[in-house]
C-alpha cells in the first residue's frame, strides 16, 4: 500500500515545486492578507473626534474639557460657537461626539444639584459609539468623584465626611490591555488556513478531472483510499507549513504572545487541518470543472467565515445560526488557537473542540471516500 | 459609436447571461444567501453575557448586588462558583466572559471606611466584548453605590449634600438604539453588490478568448467602445436588480430605518455599479481564462469590501498608512454614502465629496479598461 501511495505524494510535491506560481500563491497573499488584516480588523476605540460647545466659561467646565483633552479616547476637533454649530459638526460626521456645557454649570455643581454634561452621540457605528458612551461615562463618574471628594475636604478638612462608595475594580486576564490585535491576529491564522487548504485540495483534484489524468490515475493499481491519502499527506505538510508562517508573522510582526504548549496547538492544527482537507476533498467530488469549483468554494467558505465567531459573537447569532457554529471546523479551531496563545489552556481544556474536529474529519473523509468511489463508476 | 451595434452585442451578452447558470447562480443566489447569511450572522449587541458570580463574603449586601447583575439585561448569571479554582476554570473553558468576585470583607469595609470595590475578572481574548461588559458592569455598580450612599445618608438622618455632581445626559443620533444591524445591514449592501457586480463581469471578455469566439467579435466591423458599452448595459441592469433586491430586503425585512431620498440612492448606486463593473470587465479583459479571471476578481473584491471599507472596522481607527490604501477601495465611498443615505437622511449636497471620488473612480477604470482592450485587439 505505502508503496503506492508514495509515488503520489512525490508527484504531487513535484507539481507544487514545478509550479512558480503556486509557490508564489502559498507565500506572499498570506502574508500580505495577514498585514493588512492585522492592521485594519479593530473594534478599539481611540481618539474620538469630538466638538465642543462650552456655554459657562468657569474654570469648572474648562477642567471638566481638559479631561477629555488629556484622554487618548477624545481628540477635541471643534471648538464650536453655538448649539447650531454643534449640530452641523454631528450631521456633517466632522465630529462624532459633542459634549454640551449649559451656562450655570458650574453653579449647580457647586450646589450639588446634578449639573447637566449634555451629550450628542452619532449612532451610525452602534459599536463605536457605545464604547465612547462607556468611555464618557467614565471621565464623568471620576470628575464627579474628585469634585466632591475636594468640595467635602475643602469644607470639613480630611477625614470630614466620608462618601459611601462601591467602585468596579477591573482585571482582563489574557490581553491586559485590551489589545484588539490579540484577538484578532489567531483569527486571521486559521481563516487564512482554511480557505488556502480547501481551495488547494479541492482544485488539484477537480484539475486532474478536468485535465482528464484522473482517468490515467484511475487505470493504474492505485485505489481510491489511496489516491487521496497520496494526495492529501502532502497538502497536509503544506498547510502545517502555512499556519508556522502565518503565526511566525503573528509572533514576530505583531508581538502576539504565545503561552501555552505548541505540542497542543500542534495537535489542534493537525486535526483541523484534516477537517479542512476533507472539506476541500467533498467538494473536489461534487464538482467537475475548477469553474463549479470556484463557485462551489465561496458558498461554503463564506458561511464558515462568519459563522466561526472570528470576531462576531456566536452567542449574539439567531439560535438556528448557532447550531451550524457546530458543524464548522473553524469554530473550534479558533477556540483552540486563541486558547493556546493566549489564554495557555491545555487539552484538559479544549478536548471538547478537539473532539469535535476530529468528529468533522472523520465523517467527511469517510463520505468524500465513499463518494469518490462512486464518481469513478 | 453606433446603436445598432451596441445592441447586437447586448443583446448577444443577455442571451450569454441567459444560458449560463453560472451567471445567473451569482447574480441571484449569491445576493440572496449572503445577505440572509450576513444579515443574521453579523452582529454586534451583546446580550445576556454570560459571568460568574464568586461571593467570598455571602452577606445581604453582596447579595444585593449580584442580584442587580442578574438583574440587567446584559448579563445571565451561568454559575455561582465557590472556590478561585473553579472560578479560573470556567473562564478558561470559555463558560463565562467575566467574573464578579466580592471579597469576604466586603460589608465590613464599607462600613468602617464607607468605601468598598468589586472585582470584575474578564477575559480579555475578545477586547470588544471585554471592553462592552466592563462598561455595562461599571453601570450596574455605580448604580447600586449611589443607591447604597442615598441610603446611608437617610439612615443617618442627613440630607444628602451631593446626591450626584454631575449627570450626564446623552442622546444618540442616526441610530438612536445602537443597533448594530442598522449600521452593518447598509454596509453589508455594498460588500454583496461588490462581490457580484466584478463577478459577473469578470467572465465577460475571458469567456470570448476562452471559447475562441474573440477572433469572430474582433472581424466584424464593432468598435471597442461599442463592445464594452454592450456588454456592460446588460450587467448594469442585473446590477440594479441585484441592487434593489438587497436594499429592498435592507428596509423590509431587516427594518433598517432610510431616512434618505430614493433619488440619491439610485444615483450613487449607478456610479457604484459603473465603477465595480467596470473594475471587473478589466480582470477580464487583461485575465484571458475565467477561472482566473474570477478568482482574481474575488481577491481584489471581497477582503478589501469588508476589511478596509469601513464596513464594520472604522476607517479612523486604522493606522495612517491603512487608511490612505482605503482610498484606492471603491467600496469605501459606497459604504460612506449608503449609511449617510439610510441612516442620517443625507442628499447629493452633503455626499458631495464621496460621489465625486466615486466618479473619478469609474472613470478610470473605464479609461483603463477600455484602453487595454484596445492593447489586445492590436
Amino acid at each position: 500500500m505505502f508503496a503506492r501511495i508514495i509515488p503520489i505524494v512525490i508527484k504531487e510535491f513535484l507539481e507544487i515545486r514545478r509550479d512558480k506560481s503556486a509557490q508564489f500563491l502559498l507565500v506572499v497573499p498570506p502574508v500580505l492578507q495577514m498585514l493588512i488584516f492585522g492592521y485594519a480588523a479593530s473594534f478599539e476605540v481611540y481618539h474620538v473626534s469630538t466638538a465642543v460647545l462650552d456655554l459657562d466659561h468657569s474654570e469648572e467646565s474648562r477642567e471638566l474639557i481638559a479631561r477629555f483633552t488629556s484622554s487618548n479616547r477624545f481628540d477635541i476637533v471643534k471648538v464650536a460657537q453655538s448649539q447650531r454649530e454643534i449640530n452641523e459638526s454631528i450631521d456633517s460626521s466632522a465630529a462624532a461626539v459633542a459634549l454640551v456645557i449649559h451656562a450655570g454649570f458650574s453653579e449647580l455643581l457647586r450646589k450639588g444639584q446634578g449639573a447637566p454634561l449634555q451629550l450628542i452621540v452619532d449612532g451610525t457605528n452602534s459599536n463605536t459609539a457605545l464604547l465612547a458612551l462607556g468611555y464618557i461615562n467614565t471621565i464623568a463618574a471620576e470628575f464627579g468623584q474628585d469634585y466632591v471628594t475636594d468640595l467635602t475636604q475643602r469644607v470639613q478638612g480630611v477625614g470630614g465626611m466620608r462618601q459611601v462608595q462601591v467602585t468596579l475594580q477591573q482585571r482582563p486576564w489574557f490581553n491586559p490591555d485590551l489589545n484588539g490585535r490579540w484577538f484578532f491576529v489567531p483569527g486571521v491564522i486559521g481563516t487564512l488556513t482554511l480557505v488556502i487548504v480547501v481551495n488547494l485540495t479541492a482544485f488539484a483534484i477537480v484539475r486532474e478531472r478536468e485535465v482528464g489524468t484522473l482517468e490515467q490515475i484511475m487505470v493504474s493499481p492505485v485505489r481510491p483510499a489511496e489516491f487521496i491519502l497520496g494526495k492529501t499527506v502532502p497538502f497536509f505538510l503544506v498547510g502545517l507549513g502555512e499556519v508556522a508562517l502565518v503565526v511566525a508573522v503573528g509572533l514576530l510582526w505583531f508581538r502576539i504572545p504565545f503561552v501555552g504548549n505548541p505540542l497542543v496547538l500542534l495537535l489542534g492544527t493537525a486535526l483541523f487541518l484534516l477537517s479542512t482537507l476533507a472539506v476541500g476533498l467533498l467538494i473536489s467530488t461534487v464538482c467537475s470543472t475548477q469553474q463549479q469549483a470556484f463557485s462551489t468554494n465561496f458558498f461554503v467558505l463564506s458561511p464558515f467565515f462568519i459563522l466561526s465567531g472570528f470576531s462576531f459573537p456566536i452567542s449574539s447569532m439567531p439560535l438556528v445560526l448557532q447550531w451550524f457554529t457546530y458543524v464548522n471546523p473553524l469554530r473550534y479551531y479558533l477556540v483552540v488557537i486563541r486558547g493556546v496563545l493566549l489564554k495557555g489552556v491545555g487539552t484538559d481544556v479544549l478536548w471538547p473542540d478537539f473532539l469535535g474536529m476530529g468528529a468533522i474529519a472523520a465523517a467527511l473523509l469517510a463520505l468524500s471516500v465513499l463518494r469518490f468511489r462512486k464518481t469513478l463508476e | 459609436m453606433r446603436y445598432r451595434r451596441l445592441k447586437a452585442i447586448a443583446v448577444k451578452e443577455v442571451l450569454q447571461i441567459w444560458r449560463d447558470p453560472r451567471s445567473l447562480m451569482i447574480a441571484l443566489l449569491l445576493p440572496f444567501t449572503q445577505m440572509f447569511l450576513f444579515g443574521y450572522g453579523v452582529n454586534l449587541d451583546l446580550k445576556h453575557i454570560p459571568i460568574c458570580t464568586f461571593d467570598r463574603e455571602g452577606s445581604q449586601r453582596s447579595q444585593a448586588l449580584l442580584k442587580r447583575f442578574q438583574a440587567s439585561l446584559y448579563f445571565a448569571i451561568a454559575r455561582n462558583v465557590a472556590t478561585y479554582e473553579e472560578m479560573t476554570a470556567a473562564i478558561d473553558r470559555g463558560e463565562c466572559a467575566a467574573a464578579i468576585v466580592i471579597p469576604s470583607d466586603f460589608s465590613e469595609r464599607l462600613n468602617d471606611a464607607g468605601a468598598a470595590a468589586v472585582q470584575a475578572i474578564f477575559d480579555g481574548t475578545d477586547d470588544n466584548t471585554a471592553n462592552i461588559a466592563l462598561g455595562y458592569a461599571a453601570a450596574v455598580v455605580s448604580g447600586y453605590s449611589s443607591d447604597v450612599r442615598l441610603s446611608s445618608v437617610n439612615r443617618q438622618g442627613r440630607t444628602l449634600e451631593q446626591p450626584q455632581p454631575l449627570a450626564v445626559q446623552s442622546r444618540v443620533w442616526f441610530n438612536e438604539d445602537l443597533v448594530s444591524r442598522n449600521f452593518i445591514i447598509p454596509g453589508l449592501v455594498a460588500v454583496i453588490m461588490a462581490i457580484v457586480g466584478a463577478q459577473l463581469t469578470s467572465l465577460t471578455i475571458s469567456r470570448e478568448w476562452e471559447r475562441g469566439t474573440m477572433e469572430l467579435l474582433v472581424s466584424t466591423p464593432v468598435k471597442s467602445g461599442e463592445v464594452m458599452l454592450g456588454k456592460l448595459v446588460p450587467y448594469l441592469l442585473l446590477g440594479w436588480l441585484d441592487a434593489a433586491f438587497c436594499l429592498g430586503v435592507a428596509a423590509l425585512w431587516f427594518a433598517v430605518p432610510f431616512r434618505g431620498t430614493l433619488f440619491t440612492l439610485f444615483l450613487t448606486t449607478t456610479l457604484f455599479l459603473a465603477a465595480v463593473l467596470s473594475i471587473g470587465y478589466l480582470l477580464s479583459v487583461l485575465i484571458r481564462s475565467q477561472v482566473g479571471a474570477s478568482q482574481i476578481a474575488l481577491v481584489v473584491t471581497l477582503l478589501p469590501a469588508m476589511l478596509l471599507s469601513g464596513y464594520v472596522f472604522p476607517i479612523d481607527q486604522m493606522p495612517a498608512f491603512i487608511q490612505k490604501l482605503t482610498y484606492l477601495i471603491h467600496s469605501r465611498y459606497y459604504v460612506t454614502i449608503i449609511k449617510a443615505i439610510f441612516l442620517k437622511g443625507a442628499g447629493i449636497p452633503e455626499l458631495l465629496m464621496p460621489i465625486l471620488f466615486l466618479i473619478v473612480y469609474a472613470l478610470v477604470v473605464v479609461v483603463l479598461a477600455a484602453r487595454a482592450f484596445r492593447k489586445q485587439l492590436a
